[in-house]
Formats: structure tokens, sequence, C-alpha cells
């Protein structure tokens, strides 16, 4: 009889991504991401409050190249988690749950996600 | 909690490879998982290049010519080769299935074969399925009833009743989807699983059985049910062609339905 402790089986290191486990898996990172970029807005809001030079500070941060860059990230993250909560509003009615059904909700997230995200930064620039 | 890396003495080293002495010109290299409880060794994988002319189609039929006339010493589960008893759940080429019912000619390169993912290794092939039992055992899988059957015959059904356990009836409990799932590989201490989750509605769905109100309170649980995800990787890889993604949601409907 063996006294060795066994050994764990490999999972993530050898299971063949699914695009259903890779949109999951998105869904659980723009969340995090959303909550990061929460804080982001209760900075400039806490700045706001606080007077005309605080706001001019964070106003410079977020306006600059790279705080474009992730308040694009955000918005596509706010996106993404919207038209995602949708799907699984969905499924929470028991509809939905046919692979290619489930595959192809799946794919469309990201693109009316990115889609989404472009038009609001085209608005946005717009009203400039 | 999950853990994305594998324990020190789970990461797996390069093992032996066994060309075939056959002068055939289909070679298939068959990657496979090894660990033997007996030498204080961590797990390799082994090459075993077989000659498709000389094997059978299903992948179920290489690792038994392995076993046969290359390397006795190769373990795995293996009983009905008809894919009705679930003994040889595995994960192939990616994703968990039944050796007896994949066809070998359906993997393009290499056939990696793994134990079922996530799962304590007994030894090579063979995964430990206690907690899993265990975790079947829990829901009470069998049909409970206050009314005593009629004397003189079966406990009957309407055939609309009876469609309802179409989807359901027909799993094997080869554990496939459990451990193809990620909410359960962090979570198996917990969490039911796909597998156990989709019996446990087979039984709430039955017009017979008289338990409904038990059964849900048994699952009523922050992990026992609600840490699916809706994942999907369980119907994905099912063997049989069911749904237990669906089966879940339908507990969780239930759920709600008798709150208001």
């Amino acid at each position: 009889m063996s006294t060795q402790e066994r050994p764990l089986s490999p999972h993530l290191q050898v299971y063949r991504w699914q695009w259903t486990m890779a949109y999951s898996i998105l869904h659980r990172a723009t969340g995090v991401a959303l909550g990061g970029g929460t804080l982001l807005l209760v900075w400039w809001l806490v700045a706001l409050s606080s007077g005309p030079e605080a706001f001019d500070t964070v106003q410079a941060v977020i306006g600059s190249f790279i705080g474009r860059l992730a308040l694009f990230g955000w918005t596509f993250a706010l996106f993404y988690h919207l038209a995602n909560g949708i799907r699984h509003l969905v499924w929470d009615t028991g509809r939905g749950f046919d692979l290619d059904v489930a595959a192809k909700t799946g794919h469309a997230v990201p693109v009316v996600a990115a889609v989404l995200t472009i038009l609001s930064w085209i608005v946005g620039y717009a009203a400039l | 909690m999950a853990e994305f890396a594998l324990p020190a003495n789970s990461k797996m080293g390069k093992g032996k490879t066994w060309p075939t002495t056959d002068a055939g010109k289909r070679i298939k290299k068959f990657n496979i998982y090894r660990w033997n409880p007996d030498d204080e060794k961590n797990p390799v994988v082994d090459t075993y290049e077989v000659d498709l002319d000389e094997c059978g189609p299903m992948v179920l039929d290489a690792l038994i010519k392995i076993k046969n006339e290359v390397d006795q010493t190769l373990t795995f589960r293996r009983s009905c080769r008809e894919g009705i008893c679930g003994s040889c759940a595995m994960n192939i080429d990616g994703t968990n299935t039944l050796a007896c019912t994949k066809f070998i000619d359906d993997v393009d390169k290499d056939v990696n074969i793994y134990p079922l993912p996530h799962m304590k290794v007994v030894k090579d092939l063979v995964p430990d399925l206690n907690n899993a039992y265990a975790q079947l055992a829990s829901v009470e899988p069998w049909l409970k009833s206050k009314t005593p059957p009629p004397p003189d015959k079966e406990r009957l059904q309407t055939p609309e009743d009876r469609k309802k356990l179409d989807g359901l009836y027909e799993c094997i409990l080869c554990f496939s989807c459990a451990t193809s799932c990620p909410s359960y590989w962090w979570n198996s201490d917990r969490y039911l699983g796909p597998a156990v989750l989709l019996q446990a509605y087979r039984w709430l769905i039955d017009s017979r059985d008289e338990a409904t109100g038990e059964r849900l309170d048994n699952l009523e649980d922050p992990f026992r049910l609600y840490r699916c995800h809706t994942i999907m990787n369980c119907s994905k890889t099912c063997p049989k062609g069911l749904n237990p993604a669906k089966a879940i949601a339908e507990i969780k409907k239930m759920m709600i339905a008798r709150q208001s």
C-alpha cells in the first residue's frame, strides 16, 4: 500500500479552450475592470467637489493618451458586461442553452460591445 | 479557492517513447499521462506509436492494443466499449469524452490522453471518483414517495410527464461534464457539479416523486447549486449529447417559482 499523496490531474494546462468558456471568463474580467473603473469615476467626482485645482489634475490624467486608452477599455468592459449580462438574463429564463445558440449569442456579445464602444466614442468626440 | 497551477507533486515530466515495430504507414502517436503510486516520482507523459492499420477505430481500441502488445502496466478503466457504462471517461484531445466512442481519426495530430481533469489520480488514467459519488448520494437519486404504490401495478405516468425525463435519464454518470467545469475544479468540495445536478433535476421533474420541496431545500445553498456560472463546458463535452447547463437553469427556475 502506497502512502504517497495522489497527484492532481492537469486541468487548465490541458483543457482545450471553448468559446463559451472564454466569454465566461471575460465576463468576470470585465466585471473586475468595471470595479476598478468605478474607483476612477469616484476619484473624478471627489476632485469635482474638491475644487478646480484637483479637478484639473484629474482631467489631465484622464485626458492624457493613456487615460483615454484606459477609458476606452473601460467603455468596452461596460458594454461587454452589459450585453453578456442580458445573455445571462435570457439564460435565467431557461432559454438559449442549445450549443449552437449559446455559441452564437456568445460571438454576438464582443461584436455588440465593440460597436457600442466605438459609437459612444464617436458621439463623445463629436460633442467636444 | 482557485489554484491555477498544478501542485509540485503533480507537475508532469516527459516520459518514455515506445516506437512501433510495425512497418505500417499509418502511424499515430498517443501521448498518455502516466503515474504510478509505487515509484515515488511525478507523473510523466509517455508516447506510444500505434499502427492504425492494425488497430480498431476508437481511442479505446488503441489503449487496449497498447496494454495488450506494448506496455501491460498502462492502467485505465473500461467495460462496455459501447458508450453506456461510463467507465472509460477521460480527457482526449483537450476535452472530456468516452474513449470507446471517440474515433481516433477525429483527432488531427497526436492523441493526447489525460485522466479526467482536476481529480486525484489513483493510477495513470484512473481518477478517484469517491467525492463525486458521495455528492451523487447526497441528492438521493431515487424515487421518494409517501403515497403507497397501487397494489396491482406500477406507478403510472402520462406520456407528457414521461417526456420530461428525456435528455435526463440517458446520463451514464461518467463525470465528463463535472470534470470539464472550471467552477467544479475550484469548488468541488462544495459545488455539486453538472452531473449530480442533472441527476437532481431528473428526480425534481419526475411526476411520481413527492419529495420536490425537500430536494430543493437541500440544493438551496450558495455553493451546491449556485456555483454554476453557465460556462457551458459541461453541455459542450457531454459524450451523450445531454445538456446539464439547461437542467441547472431549470432547477434555479424552480427555486424562484416556489418563492412566489
